[in-house]
Protein backbone atom coordinates (compact mmCIF):
# COMPACT_ATOMS: atom_id res chain seq x y z
CA UNK A 1 0.00 0.00 0.00
CA UNK A 2 3.23 2.25 0.97
CA UNK A 3 4.25 1.57 -2.06
CA UNK A 4 1.13 3.00 -3.90
CA UNK A 5 0.38 6.12 -1.68
CA UNK A 6 3.28 6.86 -0.02
CA UNK A 7 5.03 9.16 -3.53
CA UNK A 8 2.21 11.41 -3.16
CA UNK A 9 1.46 11.40 0.56
CA UNK A 10 4.77 12.20 1.25
CA UNK A 11 6.21 14.82 -1.97
CA UNK A 12 4.07 17.78 -2.46
CA UNK A 13 5.97 17.83 -5.80
CA UNK A 14 3.92 14.31 -6.42
CA UNK A 15 0.88 15.70 -5.90
CA UNK A 16 0.97 19.06 -7.71
CA UNK A 17 2.41 16.67 -10.43
CA UNK A 18 -1.18 13.92 -9.87
CA UNK A 19 -3.25 17.53 -9.48
CA UNK A 20 -1.79 18.86 -13.15
CA UNK A 21 -1.95 15.44 -15.22
CA UNK A 22 -5.66 14.62 -13.90
CA UNK A 23 -6.33 18.33 -15.07
CA UNK A 24 -4.56 17.60 -18.61
CA UNK A 25 -6.56 14.36 -18.92
CA UNK A 26 -9.74 15.90 -18.46
CA UNK A 27 -8.88 18.85 -20.99
CA UNK A 28 -7.13 16.09 -23.14
CA UNK A 29 -10.64 13.77 -23.05
CA UNK A 30 -12.98 16.18 -23.94
CA UNK A 31 -10.92 18.06 -26.65
CA UNK A 32 -9.09 14.01 -27.72
CA UNK A 33 -12.73 12.66 -27.93
CA UNK A 34 -13.45 14.91 -31.25
CA UNK A 35 -9.80 14.60 -32.29
CA UNK A 36 -10.67 11.04 -32.81
CA UNK A 37 -14.02 11.44 -33.92
CA UNK A 38 -13.55 14.05 -36.53
CA UNK A 39 -10.30 12.38 -37.76
CA UNK A 40 -7.84 14.99 -36.38
CA UNK A 41 -5.56 13.22 -35.09
CA UNK A 42 -2.87 14.93 -37.67
CA UNK A 43 -4.05 18.45 -36.99
CA UNK A 44 -3.28 17.62 -33.03
CA UNK A 45 0.24 16.71 -33.85
CA UNK A 46 0.71 19.48 -36.47
CA UNK A 47 -0.79 21.57 -33.77
CA UNK A 48 1.39 19.85 -31.06
CA UNK A 49 4.81 20.98 -33.26
CA UNK A 50 3.92 24.28 -34.51
CA UNK A 51 3.69 25.64 -31.09
CA UNK A 52 7.42 24.91 -30.96
CA UNK A 53 8.94 27.83 -32.63
CA UNK A 54 6.84 30.01 -30.67
CA UNK A 55 7.22 28.75 -27.18
CA UNK A 56 11.14 29.20 -28.65
CA UNK A 57 10.93 32.72 -29.57
CA UNK A 58 8.81 33.78 -26.10
CA UNK A 59 11.74 32.11 -24.53
CA UNK A 60 14.44 33.76 -26.03
CA UNK A 61 12.37 37.14 -25.68
CA UNK A 62 11.81 36.22 -21.97
CA UNK A 63 8.00 36.31 -22.68
CA UNK A 64 5.84 33.55 -20.95
CA UNK A 65 6.04 30.09 -23.16
CA UNK A 66 1.89 30.28 -23.19
CA UNK A 67 1.79 33.54 -25.31
CA UNK A 68 4.66 32.30 -27.76
CA UNK A 69 2.89 28.67 -28.24
CA UNK A 70 -0.53 30.67 -28.55
CA UNK A 71 0.57 32.84 -31.31
CA UNK A 72 2.64 29.69 -32.51
CA UNK A 73 -0.51 27.64 -33.16
CA UNK A 74 -2.35 30.51 -34.75
CA UNK A 75 0.37 31.11 -36.65
CA UNK A 76 -0.15 27.14 -37.76
CA UNK A 77 -3.85 26.96 -38.14
CA UNK A 78 -4.16 30.18 -40.14
CA UNK A 79 -1.35 28.78 -42.72
CA UNK A 80 -2.87 25.55 -42.72
CA UNK A 81 -5.71 26.92 -43.88
CA UNK A 82 -4.63 29.55 -46.32
CA UNK A 83 -2.03 26.94 -48.15
CA UNK A 84 -5.04 24.69 -48.61
CA UNK A 85 -7.33 27.11 -50.05
CA UNK A 86 -4.99 28.86 -52.33
CA UNK A 87 -2.63 26.29 -53.68
CA UNK A 88 -5.41 23.74 -53.88
CA UNK A 89 -3.76 21.44 -51.81
CA UNK A 90 -5.48 18.85 -49.95
CA UNK A 91 -5.47 18.98 -46.19
CA UNK A 92 -3.13 16.46 -45.35
CA UNK A 93 -0.30 17.85 -47.39
CA UNK A 94 -0.87 21.48 -45.92
CA UNK A 95 -0.71 20.43 -42.69
CA UNK A 96 2.38 18.57 -43.23
CA UNK A 97 4.43 21.58 -44.72
CA UNK A 98 3.34 23.72 -41.88
CA UNK A 99 4.31 21.00 -39.50
CA UNK A 100 7.36 20.39 -40.76
CA UNK A 101 8.23 23.64 -41.36
CA UNK A 102 7.45 24.66 -38.33
CA UNK A 103 9.25 22.27 -36.57
CA UNK A 104 12.28 23.10 -38.21
CA UNK A 105 12.10 26.62 -37.54
CA UNK A 106 11.54 25.77 -33.65
CA UNK A 107 14.73 23.07 -34.14
CA UNK A 108 16.69 26.24 -35.36
CA UNK A 109 15.64 28.93 -32.58
CA UNK A 110 16.42 26.47 -29.94
CA UNK A 111 19.98 25.98 -31.60
CA UNK A 112 20.63 29.78 -31.30
CA UNK A 113 21.97 28.82 -27.72
CA UNK A 114 23.32 25.87 -25.91
CA UNK A 115 21.36 26.56 -22.77
CA UNK A 116 18.54 26.05 -24.91
CA UNK A 117 19.10 21.84 -25.06
CA UNK A 118 17.15 22.03 -21.65
CA UNK A 119 14.40 23.97 -22.27
CA UNK A 120 14.08 22.37 -25.80
CA UNK A 121 12.97 18.96 -23.31
CA UNK A 122 11.22 21.22 -21.44
CA UNK A 123 9.41 22.20 -24.03
CA UNK A 124 8.64 18.52 -25.96
CA UNK A 125 8.22 16.56 -22.59
CA UNK A 126 7.04 18.71 -20.63
CA UNK A 127 8.57 19.30 -17.09
CA UNK A 128 5.73 17.83 -15.07
CA UNK A 129 7.64 17.25 -12.04
CA UNK A 130 7.93 21.01 -11.23
CA UNK A 131 4.56 22.41 -12.08
CA UNK A 132 3.92 24.75 -9.40
CA UNK A 133 0.37 26.04 -7.85
CA UNK A 134 0.26 28.44 -10.94
CA UNK A 135 0.48 26.22 -13.49
CA UNK A 136 -2.30 24.26 -11.91
CA UNK A 137 -4.34 27.18 -12.06
CA UNK A 138 -3.83 27.67 -15.74
CA UNK A 139 -4.72 24.43 -16.55
CA UNK A 140 -7.62 24.76 -14.88
CA UNK A 141 -8.84 27.84 -16.21
CA UNK A 142 -7.80 25.85 -19.73
CA UNK A 143 -10.11 22.78 -18.57
CA UNK A 144 -13.34 24.90 -18.02
CA UNK A 145 -12.70 27.14 -21.45
CA UNK A 146 -12.35 23.84 -23.24
CA UNK A 147 -15.27 22.58 -21.27
CA UNK A 148 -17.69 25.09 -22.39
CA UNK A 149 -16.50 25.64 -26.18
CA UNK A 150 -17.45 21.45 -26.38
CA UNK A 151 -20.47 22.28 -24.55
CA UNK A 152 -22.05 24.86 -26.92
CA UNK A 153 -20.37 23.72 -29.61
CA UNK A 154 -21.29 20.00 -29.22
CA UNK A 155 -24.37 19.76 -31.45
CA UNK A 156 -22.11 21.35 -34.89
CA UNK A 157 -19.22 19.15 -33.20
CA UNK A 158 -20.89 15.78 -33.38
CA UNK A 159 -22.92 16.90 -36.69
CA UNK A 160 -19.10 17.29 -38.29
CA UNK A 161 -17.87 14.29 -36.80
CA UNK A 162 -20.72 12.52 -39.09
CA UNK A 163 -20.18 14.61 -42.19
CA UNK A 164 -19.89 18.35 -43.08
CA UNK A 165 -22.90 18.31 -44.91
CA UNK A 166 -25.01 17.47 -42.64
CA UNK A 167 -24.10 20.35 -39.88
CA UNK A 168 -24.32 22.88 -42.94
CA UNK A 169 -27.57 21.48 -44.18
CA UNK A 170 -28.70 21.29 -40.58
CA UNK A 171 -28.00 25.23 -40.59
CA UNK A 172 -24.69 25.48 -39.04
CA UNK A 173 -21.60 26.45 -40.28
CA UNK A 174 -19.03 23.89 -41.28
CA UNK A 175 -16.03 26.14 -41.07
CA UNK A 176 -16.94 28.26 -38.41
CA UNK A 177 -17.57 25.60 -36.47
CA UNK A 178 -14.31 23.47 -37.65
CA UNK A 179 -12.18 26.33 -36.58
CA UNK A 180 -13.96 26.55 -33.20
CA UNK A 181 -13.20 23.18 -32.69
CA UNK A 182 -9.40 23.48 -34.30
CA UNK A 183 -9.20 26.29 -31.94
CA UNK A 184 -10.34 24.25 -28.38
CA UNK A 185 -7.70 21.71 -29.46
CA UNK A 186 -5.03 24.36 -29.89
CA UNK A 187 -6.28 25.60 -26.57
CA UNK A 188 -5.42 22.42 -25.32
CA UNK A 189 -1.99 21.98 -26.50
CA UNK A 190 -0.95 25.05 -25.42
CA UNK A 191 -2.19 24.55 -22.05
CA UNK A 192 -0.60 21.20 -21.39
CA UNK A 193 2.77 22.11 -22.87
CA UNK A 194 3.96 22.78 -19.17
CA UNK A 195 3.07 19.07 -18.33
CA UNK A 196 3.40 16.32 -20.59
CA UNK A 197 5.02 18.77 -23.34
CA UNK A 198 4.22 19.46 -26.67
CA UNK A 199 5.84 15.53 -27.97
CA UNK A 200 3.20 13.56 -25.42
CA UNK A 201 0.81 15.96 -25.32
CA UNK A 202 -0.67 13.95 -28.34
CA UNK A 203 -0.30 10.72 -26.98
CA UNK A 204 -3.21 11.88 -24.25
CA UNK A 205 -5.56 13.84 -26.60
CA UNK A 206 -5.61 10.00 -28.70
CA UNK A 207 -4.78 7.47 -26.60
CA UNK A 208 -7.64 7.41 -23.78
CA UNK A 209 -10.16 9.13 -26.25
CA UNK A 210 -9.46 5.79 -28.61
CA UNK A 211 -9.80 3.60 -25.27
CA UNK A 212 -13.30 5.40 -24.80
CA UNK A 213 -14.64 5.08 -28.20
CA UNK A 214 -14.37 1.03 -27.97
CA UNK A 215 -16.84 1.16 -25.07
CA UNK A 216 -19.19 4.07 -25.43
CA UNK A 217 -22.51 4.63 -27.14
CA UNK A 218 -22.55 8.03 -26.00
CA UNK A 219 -20.14 11.36 -26.41
CA UNK A 220 -20.45 11.87 -23.06
CA UNK A 221 -19.54 8.59 -21.47
CA UNK A 222 -16.59 8.77 -23.93
CA UNK A 223 -15.30 11.74 -22.66
CA UNK A 224 -15.85 9.99 -19.02
CA UNK A 225 -13.87 6.92 -19.90
CA UNK A 226 -11.12 9.47 -21.56
CA UNK A 227 -11.14 10.92 -18.33
CA UNK A 228 -10.78 7.90 -16.44
CA UNK A 229 -8.13 6.57 -18.19
CA UNK A 230 -6.36 9.64 -18.75
CA UNK A 231 -6.01 10.15 -15.16
CA UNK A 232 -5.55 6.43 -14.11
CA UNK A 233 -2.49 6.50 -16.70
CA UNK A 234 -1.23 10.02 -14.77
CA UNK A 235 -1.28 7.79 -11.46
CA UNK A 236 0.04 4.67 -12.79
CA UNK A 237 2.77 6.83 -14.93
CA UNK A 238 3.27 8.98 -11.86
CA UNK A 239 4.06 5.65 -9.78
CA UNK A 240 6.77 4.04 -12.09
CA UNK A 241 8.38 7.13 -12.57
CA UNK A 242 8.84 7.59 -9.00
CA UNK A 243 10.15 4.40 -8.41
CA UNK A 244 12.15 3.41 -11.08
CA UNK A 245 13.31 6.69 -11.73
CA UNK A 246 12.05 7.53 -15.65
CA UNK A 247 10.67 10.47 -17.01
CA UNK A 248 7.05 11.09 -15.96
CA UNK A 249 5.25 12.98 -18.87
CA UNK A 250 6.38 10.08 -21.44
CA UNK A 251 5.69 7.19 -18.52
CA UNK A 252 2.30 8.70 -18.05
CA UNK A 253 1.37 9.00 -22.03
CA UNK A 254 3.07 5.35 -22.52
CA UNK A 255 0.69 3.84 -19.65
CA UNK A 256 -2.48 5.26 -21.59
CA UNK A 257 -1.30 3.44 -25.20
CA UNK A 258 -0.58 0.45 -22.99
CA UNK A 259 -4.35 0.60 -21.23
CA UNK A 260 -5.62 1.10 -25.22
CA UNK A 261 -4.00 -1.88 -26.16
CA UNK A 262 -5.05 -3.73 -23.48
CA UNK A 263 -8.89 -2.78 -23.97
CA UNK A 264 -9.12 -3.20 -27.41
CA UNK A 265 -7.33 -6.95 -27.60
CA UNK A 266 -10.02 -7.48 -24.65
CA UNK A 267 -12.95 -5.67 -26.69
CA UNK A 268 -11.36 -7.86 -29.72
CA UNK A 269 -11.75 -11.52 -27.24
CA UNK A 270 -15.25 -10.35 -26.04
CA UNK A 271 -16.55 -9.90 -29.32
CA UNK A 272 -14.94 -12.76 -30.60
CA UNK A 273 -16.33 -15.28 -28.11
CA UNK A 274 -19.94 -13.97 -29.37
CA UNK A 275 -20.11 -11.89 -25.48
CA UNK A 276 -20.81 -8.76 -26.88
CA UNK A 277 -24.02 -7.91 -24.71
CA UNK A 278 -24.97 -4.56 -24.98
CA UNK A 279 -24.12 -2.72 -21.44
CA UNK A 280 -27.70 -0.99 -21.15
CA UNK A 281 -26.41 2.19 -20.85
CA UNK A 282 -29.41 3.46 -22.37
CA UNK A 283 -33.12 3.03 -20.96
CA UNK A 284 -34.84 1.48 -23.39
CA UNK A 285 -36.72 3.35 -26.40
CA UNK A 286 -40.12 3.69 -24.00
CA UNK A 287 -37.80 5.47 -21.79
CA UNK A 288 -36.06 8.81 -22.17
CA UNK A 289 -34.63 9.74 -25.07
CA UNK A 290 -31.56 11.95 -25.48
CA UNK A 291 -31.69 14.43 -28.07
CA UNK B 1 -46.36 29.05 -52.51
CA UNK B 2 -44.41 27.32 -54.89
CA UNK B 3 -42.04 24.69 -52.81
CA UNK B 4 -39.29 24.52 -55.61
CA UNK B 5 -38.80 26.91 -58.46
CA UNK B 6 -36.01 26.80 -61.15
CA UNK B 7 -35.60 28.48 -64.21
CA UNK B 8 -33.03 28.09 -66.72
CA UNK B 9 -30.42 26.61 -63.57
CA UNK B 10 -27.30 25.17 -64.23
CA UNK B 11 -25.93 22.67 -61.70
CA UNK B 12 -22.01 21.36 -61.15
CA UNK B 13 -18.98 22.09 -60.17
CA UNK B 14 -16.06 24.37 -60.63
CA UNK B 15 -16.87 26.24 -64.01
CA UNK B 16 -17.93 22.94 -65.88
CA UNK B 17 -22.29 22.52 -65.55
CA UNK B 18 -22.91 18.81 -65.09
CA UNK B 19 -26.76 19.92 -65.68
CA UNK B 20 -27.83 23.38 -67.28
CA UNK B 21 -31.31 25.02 -68.65
CA UNK B 22 -33.42 23.10 -65.82
CA UNK B 23 -36.71 24.97 -65.05
CA UNK B 24 -39.44 23.65 -62.72
CA UNK B 25 -42.27 24.35 -60.18
CA UNK B 26 -43.19 22.16 -57.61
CA UNK B 27 -46.04 22.96 -55.52
CA UNK B 28 -46.66 21.24 -51.79
CA UNK B 29 -47.64 17.22 -51.98
CA UNK B 30 -45.70 16.84 -55.45
CA UNK B 31 -43.18 14.31 -55.64
CA UNK B 32 -40.21 15.14 -58.14
CA UNK B 33 -38.50 11.79 -59.17
CA UNK B 34 -34.86 12.07 -60.93
CA UNK B 35 -33.72 8.85 -62.91
CA UNK B 36 -30.99 8.91 -64.69
CA UNK B 37 -27.17 6.64 -64.93
CA UNK B 38 -24.28 6.80 -62.86
CA UNK B 39 -22.69 10.51 -63.56
CA UNK B 40 -25.77 12.05 -64.74
CA UNK B 41 -26.51 14.96 -62.49
CA UNK B 42 -28.92 13.76 -60.07
CA UNK B 43 -27.39 14.11 -56.93
CA UNK B 44 -25.68 17.31 -57.97
CA UNK B 45 -29.06 18.47 -58.23
CA UNK B 46 -30.11 17.60 -54.97
CA UNK B 47 -26.55 19.38 -53.51
CA UNK B 48 -27.70 22.32 -55.05
CA UNK B 49 -31.38 22.28 -53.85
CA UNK B 50 -29.81 21.05 -50.73
CA UNK B 51 -27.55 24.29 -50.28
CA UNK B 52 -24.04 22.19 -50.46
CA UNK B 53 -23.07 23.38 -54.12
CA UNK B 54 -23.96 27.21 -55.04
CA UNK B 55 -25.85 27.42 -58.59
CA UNK B 56 -23.88 28.17 -61.30
CA UNK B 57 -26.33 30.14 -62.88
CA UNK B 58 -30.32 30.85 -63.09
CA UNK B 59 -32.77 31.21 -60.30
CA UNK B 60 -33.34 28.66 -57.83
CA UNK B 61 -35.61 28.99 -54.92
CA UNK B 62 -37.13 26.58 -51.62
CA UNK B 63 -40.26 28.09 -50.13
CA UNK B 64 -39.15 31.43 -51.63
CA UNK B 65 -35.44 31.12 -49.95
CA UNK B 66 -32.44 30.62 -51.57
CA UNK B 67 -31.02 27.22 -51.17
CA UNK B 68 -29.32 26.36 -47.84
CA UNK B 69 -31.66 29.51 -46.03
CA UNK B 70 -34.42 27.25 -43.97
CA UNK B 71 -32.28 24.47 -42.07
CA UNK B 72 -35.65 23.49 -40.60
CA UNK B 73 -37.88 23.25 -43.69
CA UNK B 74 -35.32 21.01 -45.96
CA UNK B 75 -34.00 18.07 -45.18
CA UNK B 76 -31.69 16.01 -47.02
CA UNK B 77 -30.37 12.46 -47.03
CA UNK B 78 -27.23 11.96 -48.87
CA UNK B 79 -26.30 8.71 -51.35
CA UNK B 80 -23.99 7.34 -48.48
CA UNK B 81 -24.41 8.75 -45.62
CA UNK B 82 -21.53 8.36 -43.38
CA UNK B 83 -21.61 5.92 -40.36
CA UNK B 84 -18.06 6.06 -39.23
CA UNK B 85 -17.21 3.21 -37.58
CA UNK B 86 -15.29 5.10 -34.90
CA UNK B 87 -18.58 7.50 -33.97
CA UNK B 88 -19.86 5.87 -30.34
CA UNK B 89 -23.14 6.37 -31.37
CA UNK B 90 -26.59 4.46 -30.86
CA UNK B 91 -29.49 4.48 -33.70
CA UNK B 92 -31.52 7.25 -31.18
CA UNK B 93 -28.69 9.40 -31.06
CA UNK B 94 -28.11 9.50 -34.77
CA UNK B 95 -32.04 10.20 -35.23
CA UNK B 96 -32.31 12.68 -32.71
CA UNK B 97 -29.43 14.84 -34.88
CA UNK B 98 -32.75 15.92 -37.09
CA UNK B 99 -33.69 17.87 -34.60
CA UNK B 100 -30.24 19.99 -34.41
CA UNK B 101 -31.96 22.40 -37.05
CA UNK B 102 -34.63 23.12 -34.64
CA UNK B 103 -32.38 23.36 -31.51
CA UNK B 104 -29.40 25.06 -32.86
CA UNK B 105 -27.06 25.88 -30.38
CA UNK B 106 -28.39 26.30 -26.91
CA UNK B 107 -32.09 25.08 -26.82
CA UNK B 108 -32.66 22.61 -25.25
CA UNK B 109 -35.06 19.72 -26.12
CA UNK B 110 -38.56 18.78 -25.29
CA UNK B 111 -41.01 16.06 -25.19
CA UNK B 112 -41.84 17.05 -28.45
CA UNK B 113 -38.32 16.20 -29.72
CA UNK B 114 -38.22 13.13 -28.10
CA UNK B 115 -41.60 12.27 -29.18
CA UNK B 116 -40.63 13.07 -33.19
CA UNK B 117 -37.61 11.00 -32.55
CA UNK B 118 -39.15 7.97 -31.56
CA UNK B 119 -41.91 7.99 -33.99
CA UNK B 120 -39.52 8.59 -36.70
CA UNK B 121 -37.46 5.17 -35.90
CA UNK B 122 -41.02 4.06 -35.46
CA UNK B 123 -41.81 4.71 -39.10
CA UNK B 124 -38.51 3.34 -40.61
CA UNK B 125 -39.01 0.41 -38.54
CA UNK B 126 -35.85 0.82 -36.63
CA UNK B 127 -37.44 1.38 -33.38
CA UNK B 128 -35.99 -1.71 -31.72
CA UNK B 129 -32.73 -1.26 -32.04
CA UNK B 130 -33.03 2.35 -30.81
CA UNK B 131 -30.04 1.08 -28.42
CA UNK B 132 -27.94 -0.52 -30.73
CA UNK B 133 -24.56 1.47 -31.59
CA UNK B 134 -24.76 2.72 -35.12
CA UNK B 135 -21.38 1.00 -36.02
CA UNK B 136 -23.19 -2.76 -35.57
CA UNK B 137 -26.07 -2.59 -37.66
CA UNK B 138 -25.94 -4.21 -41.33
CA UNK B 139 -25.84 -1.16 -44.22
CA UNK B 140 -29.77 -1.52 -44.75
CA UNK B 141 -30.47 -0.47 -40.63
CA UNK B 142 -28.25 2.38 -41.18
CA UNK B 143 -30.17 3.55 -44.11
CA UNK B 144 -33.25 3.04 -42.25
CA UNK B 145 -31.49 4.99 -39.29
CA UNK B 146 -30.64 7.81 -41.67
CA UNK B 147 -33.84 7.96 -43.38
CA UNK B 148 -35.27 8.49 -39.49
CA UNK B 149 -32.71 11.62 -38.89
CA UNK B 150 -34.44 12.88 -41.87
CA UNK B 151 -38.13 12.61 -41.19
CA UNK B 152 -37.40 14.02 -37.53
CA UNK B 153 -36.43 16.97 -39.00
CA UNK B 154 -40.19 17.22 -39.86
CA UNK B 155 -39.10 19.51 -42.95
CA UNK B 156 -41.64 20.84 -45.97
CA UNK B 157 -38.87 19.74 -48.68
CA UNK B 158 -37.45 16.28 -48.64
CA UNK B 159 -34.58 15.75 -50.69
CA UNK B 160 -33.59 11.84 -51.03
CA UNK B 161 -30.45 10.83 -53.05
CA UNK B 162 -31.13 7.19 -53.36
CA UNK B 163 -32.81 6.48 -50.21
CA UNK B 164 -33.91 2.84 -50.78
CA UNK B 165 -30.48 1.89 -51.80
CA UNK B 166 -29.18 -1.49 -49.57
CA UNK B 167 -32.87 -2.26 -48.85
CA UNK B 168 -34.60 -5.21 -49.48
CA UNK B 169 -38.03 -5.35 -51.04
CA UNK B 170 -39.93 -4.99 -47.74
CA UNK B 171 -37.38 -1.81 -47.20
CA UNK B 172 -38.24 -0.61 -50.44
CA UNK B 173 -41.89 -1.08 -49.52
CA UNK B 174 -41.55 0.92 -46.77
CA UNK B 175 -39.59 4.12 -48.30
CA UNK B 176 -42.62 4.38 -50.95
CA UNK B 177 -44.99 4.23 -48.18
CA UNK B 178 -43.24 6.93 -46.26
CA UNK B 179 -42.85 9.39 -48.80
CA UNK B 180 -46.76 8.95 -49.65
CA UNK B 181 -47.33 9.74 -46.17
CA UNK B 182 -45.16 12.15 -46.15
CA UNK B 183 -46.79 14.04 -49.55
CA UNK B 184 -50.34 13.68 -47.82
CA UNK B 185 -49.14 15.65 -45.15
CA UNK B 186 -48.01 18.40 -48.06
CA UNK B 187 -44.63 17.87 -47.87
CA UNK B 188 -42.93 18.02 -51.27
CA UNK B 189 -40.16 15.53 -52.70
CA UNK B 190 -37.32 15.06 -54.57
CA UNK B 191 -36.29 11.75 -55.05
CA UNK B 192 -33.07 10.21 -57.03
CA UNK B 193 -32.90 7.09 -58.37
CA UNK B 194 -32.19 4.17 -60.75
CA UNK B 195 -35.46 2.63 -60.34
CA UNK B 196 -38.29 3.27 -62.76
CA UNK B 197 -40.91 1.70 -61.07
CA UNK B 198 -40.35 4.73 -58.41
CA UNK B 199 -41.62 6.67 -61.00
CA UNK B 200 -45.09 5.30 -61.18
CA UNK B 201 -46.78 7.51 -58.57
CA UNK B 202 -44.53 10.92 -59.54
CA UNK B 203 -45.95 13.89 -60.24
CA UNK B 204 -42.97 15.08 -62.56
CA UNK B 205 -40.43 12.66 -63.45
CA UNK B 206 -36.98 13.88 -64.68
CA UNK B 207 -34.69 12.17 -66.89
CA UNK B 208 -31.07 13.12 -66.83
CA UNK B 209 -27.97 12.43 -68.91
CA UNK B 210 -25.93 15.39 -67.94
CA UNK B 211 -28.39 17.37 -69.37
CA UNK B 212 -32.65 16.83 -69.42
CA UNK B 213 -33.73 14.87 -71.63
CA UNK B 214 -37.01 14.97 -70.54
CA UNK B 215 -39.55 16.72 -67.92
CA UNK B 216 -42.96 15.87 -67.22
CA UNK B 217 -45.33 13.62 -65.69
CA UNK B 218 -44.29 10.00 -65.81
CA UNK B 219 -46.19 9.02 -69.17
CA UNK B 220 -44.67 11.79 -70.66
CA UNK B 221 -41.30 11.85 -69.52
CA UNK B 222 -40.82 8.13 -69.75
CA UNK B 223 -41.33 7.59 -73.38
CA UNK B 224 -39.05 4.72 -74.82
CA UNK B 225 -37.38 7.20 -77.13
CA UNK B 226 -36.42 9.24 -73.94
CA UNK B 227 -35.39 6.10 -72.24
CA UNK B 228 -33.02 4.48 -74.86
CA UNK B 229 -31.68 8.40 -75.20
CA UNK B 230 -30.86 8.42 -71.59
CA UNK B 231 -30.26 4.45 -70.92
CA UNK B 232 -29.51 2.85 -74.49
CA UNK B 233 -32.71 0.31 -73.82
CA UNK B 234 -36.39 1.20 -72.73
CA UNK B 235 -38.84 -0.70 -70.26
CA UNK B 236 -40.62 -4.00 -71.31
CA UNK B 237 -44.25 -3.15 -72.33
Amino acid sequence: MNYLIDPFANNEFMRLALFGGILVACTCAIAGTFVVLRGLAFVGDALAHGVLPGIATAMLLGVSGIVGAAIGAAVMMGGVSVVSRRFRLSGDTAIGLLFVGMLALGVMITSRSSSFVGDLAHILFGELLGITTTDLAWQFIALVIVGIIAFVGRRPFLLLSVDDGLARTSGFSARLFHNVMLTMVAITVIASFQTVGTLLVLGMLIAPAATGSLFARRIESMMLIAALVGSLSTYIGLLVSYHYDLAAGASIVLTAVVIFAISATANEIRKSRGHDHHDHEHPHVHGEIHV
Amino acid sequence: MTSIHASSLAVGYGKRPVVDNISLNMQPGELLVLIGTNGSGKSTLLKTLAGLINPMHGDLSLLGSAPGQLPTQVAYLPQHPVSSHTLPLCVQDVVAMGRYAHLGLFKRSTDTDRAIVLESMKRTGIDSQANDPIRDLSGGQQQRTHLAQVLARRAEVLLLDEPTAGLDLNGRKAVSDLIATERARGVTVVLATHELADAESADLVMLLAQRVVSLGAPADALRDEYLRECFGFTQPH
